[in-house]
């Protein structure tokens, strides 16, 4: 920090205690009692109330904030200048040649919206686009489905999956009665902060099992069999994130009948419709079934993966009522929710899911290159599992091939996972997930080596 | 304001197969969109919207920029281009040169990396992700409004958590700024509460302070150690002139203190549904600024993670280009002389007409609105018997005139001046 700025910072007495205080890792402020130290970064610092006078800042005491885990992982790759990294952290889709995709059928839609010279870019409505909405639900829900044709289904148009969980949740938070959301342990990351500033109280039940791998079903439902009436359950609805562990169907239904017997609230959160098997109904499955039995339920999808259009933003929260004039009272909350958060949702990337949604050849010829990104991560599992094998790397690694999705949650801890960094350069979170949508077959050889060391080094 | 939700959730709902949203009641419109809703439901072939803010042409059509159109078949015509996630901040150069923009090139708090900006979804989500980040990490939790100010405001901060107090703004009696009740408000606001500013063309009024009195306000704020934070929705659809629309804020940055700025892309570049907007905080410092920025990433990762990428890109190609962004100019002045001219024809049209009344605040005011001054019997008179559609507050948006449509506005205005009061 220069002379200047540091003159500025400490103007005056108060503030260069607070200062010091702040170098000290002290937590140092008017309004609390102690000098006891907080120290998760993310928590609010209480501000000084003089910060700002005599010149000073009055964000002077905001604290810097740690980097987000994920994200963060793609910025330390960056920064190795090794030539055998391999970045397995944030699920975004590879081709073999380690490249980002734009499905050819998206750039067909960008080119037909971009060329035609009666389109405008007003707003849309507060829900977005209707056309949009209409189809993604057919789309998650089945065209024939009864909730559907009996209108009692609500779909607004959001950002991708975390911005129609954060609507979803904030709804619930003014207009449910129990605000407690269960979330599976593990899960994703940004799922608890999501729900926390939705207004939601967040609990866990347990879902992984590390000694099998798997799924820890009894305390699933365990866990779900004490929760008070009403609580809201988050669910995937195929490919765990980070685990890669789903439900068989018939744990499904179990899951299922217990919900709706404890009267239960299930929110689905569908990130990769289609993209875990490559078929697009089996992987909606777990939510078509709540959704047949006529009980209520919630649904974020995001198209972010699926269609490839991650930085377009574009998904749809969707909440099945009990009867069209609930949706329909429903939908004109979700407009109060919205139009004070970003007024309506961005025109661009739901336009190009529209295009592909409607148009029959278009639809099909996105199924056929959905499959194709699916089936390749299905052979990266494959390959990694065999390159596991031939080095005899002790374990046991079926999970690789078991789990389901772009995550495979390999069971390695965080020393593993910090030395297979620091000596092969292979870039994953500190929880042991990598995704295999950022495995070639070039590199499959390299991540076996590195988990084989690994593995038999470290333990 | 009414509340929106006064029946609580019951814990029975649910029970017995009924429905847990049983007792969600039906919100009331948008008042603002619900104006466009209504215009939608008339048959009357001489109807008219005054209703949202979006621009028409002369032949009352929506428009798309043609340097837009341009930047777009580039972007979509490059087979290199992908789309990636943005960081959470957005799009770098959208950042940097947004914040030029409004703050201008050479502006010291650029050079000296004070500035904080961060991609939102235009004007709102800047208001929101702003709004958020002072309740968690400002000192003082109560925001001052302009009374009035566009219907969204108070909502967007109090959900932010913010506590939202008006000061006084417009005078009904002159149809112009009261600016002693300005003063005194602000005068009485606690140290350190956070006060928003409308940077030019203020929303629903059209009146702003001269620059005589921005510098007043500048000084008084700045020795009671008010936050200010400004919505910029119109930079360079005011005047015609980008420089000229941020001065405001230009003169708040230059004295070297603190602010924050939600600048929109909606109306000058005619972005609208692609939500694209900046927030940008100034800081003393750039130790600050950095931590600022860590903990903006915080408000946005849990509300959607990061923002949609077509429109920004759209922006900075614009604005990154020499060419483009002259073109630009050139549209927007178009687009802002076409508004002027507007207002113009309607004053002419009501001198000529022998109207009762000063309408000179029509040409006095300044932007897409004008606060025609006509009550709610008045407002709703006129939609009935002559179709025309405004906010209940009398606002009208003269982007949705035109010289054809001009006449039957004067006639119901007559109208409703003489038959109401």
């Amino acid at each position: 920090m220069g002379d200047a700025n540091l003159r500025a910072e400490l103007g005056s007495p108060g503030r260069r205690l607070g200062t010091l205080a702040r170098h000290l890792g002290v937590d140092y402020s008017p309004a609390s009692s102690s000098l006891m130290a907080s120290h998760n970064a993310s928590e609010i610092v209480t501000p000084w109330p003089t910060a700002g006078s005599y010149g000073g800042s009055v964000f002077t005491n905001v604290v810097q904030a740690p980097e987000d885990p994920i994200l963060g992982v793609t910025v330390a790759y960056n920064k190795d200048p090794s030539p055998v990294k391999v970045n397995l952290g944030v699920g975004a889709y590879r081709t073999e040649e380690g490249k980002p995709l734009v499905l050819n059928v998206v750039r067909r839609a960008e080119q037909l919206l971009v060329n035609d010279p009666s389109r405008v870019k007003e707003y849309l409505p507060i829900t977005g686009l209707a056309d949009f909405n209409k189809l993604s639900a057919k789309l998650i829900f089945g065209a024939d489905s009864p909730a559907i044709q009996e209108n009692r289904v609500t779909t607004v148009q959001c950002l991708s999956g975390t911005g129609s969980l954060r609507v979803g949740g904030e709804f619930l938070a003014r207009h449910h009665h129990e605000h407690t959301i269960y979330i599976p342990q593990p899960t994703w990351g940004n799922h608890p902060k999501v729900f926390t500033l939705a207004g939601l109280s967040v609990k866990t039940y347990h879902y992984y099992d590390p000694t099998t791998r798997g799924l820890n079903f009894k305390s699933l439902l365990e866990d779900l069999s004490k929760a008070p009436r009403g609580a809201i359950v988050l669910l995937h609805a195929c490919a765990h994130n980070p685990t890669g562990v789903d439900p068989t169907l018939d744990q499904w239904e179990q899951i299922r009948l217990l919900i709706r017997s404890k009267g239960l609230l299930p929110f689905f959160d569908s990130a990769y419709q289609g993209f875990a098997s490559g078929n697009l109904e089996a992987d909606a499955q777990s939510i078509r079934m709540f959704v047949a039995d006529g009980g209520e339920c919630l649904t974020a999808q995001s198209y972010a993966k699926n269609m490839g259009l991650y930085g377009e933003r574009v998904g749809a929260l969707s909440i099945v009522c009990k009867s069209a004039d609930v949706a329909v009272r429903v939908e004109s909350q979700l407009k109060l929710v919205i139009r004070p958060m970003y007024s309506n949702p961005p025109i661009h990337g739901a336009s190009i899911v529209a295009t592909i949604l409607k148009d029959r050849e278009m639809y099909h010829e996105w199924t056929v290159e959905l499959k194709a990104m699916a089936d390749r991560i299905i052979r990266m599992r494959q390959q990694l599992f065999d390159a596991l094998r031939t080095r005899g790397t002790p374990g046991d690694w079926s999970h690789t091939i078991k789990q389901i999705g772009m995550f495979t949650f390999t069971g390695l801890n965080r020393e593993q996972v910090t030395f297979m960094t620091k000596e092969y350069h292979i870039y994953m979170t500190s929880d042991g997930r990598i995704s295999m949508a950022g495995l070639s077959s070039k590199t499959v050889p390299h991540l076996a080596d590195a988990i084989h060391a690994a593995v038999t080094r470290i333990k």
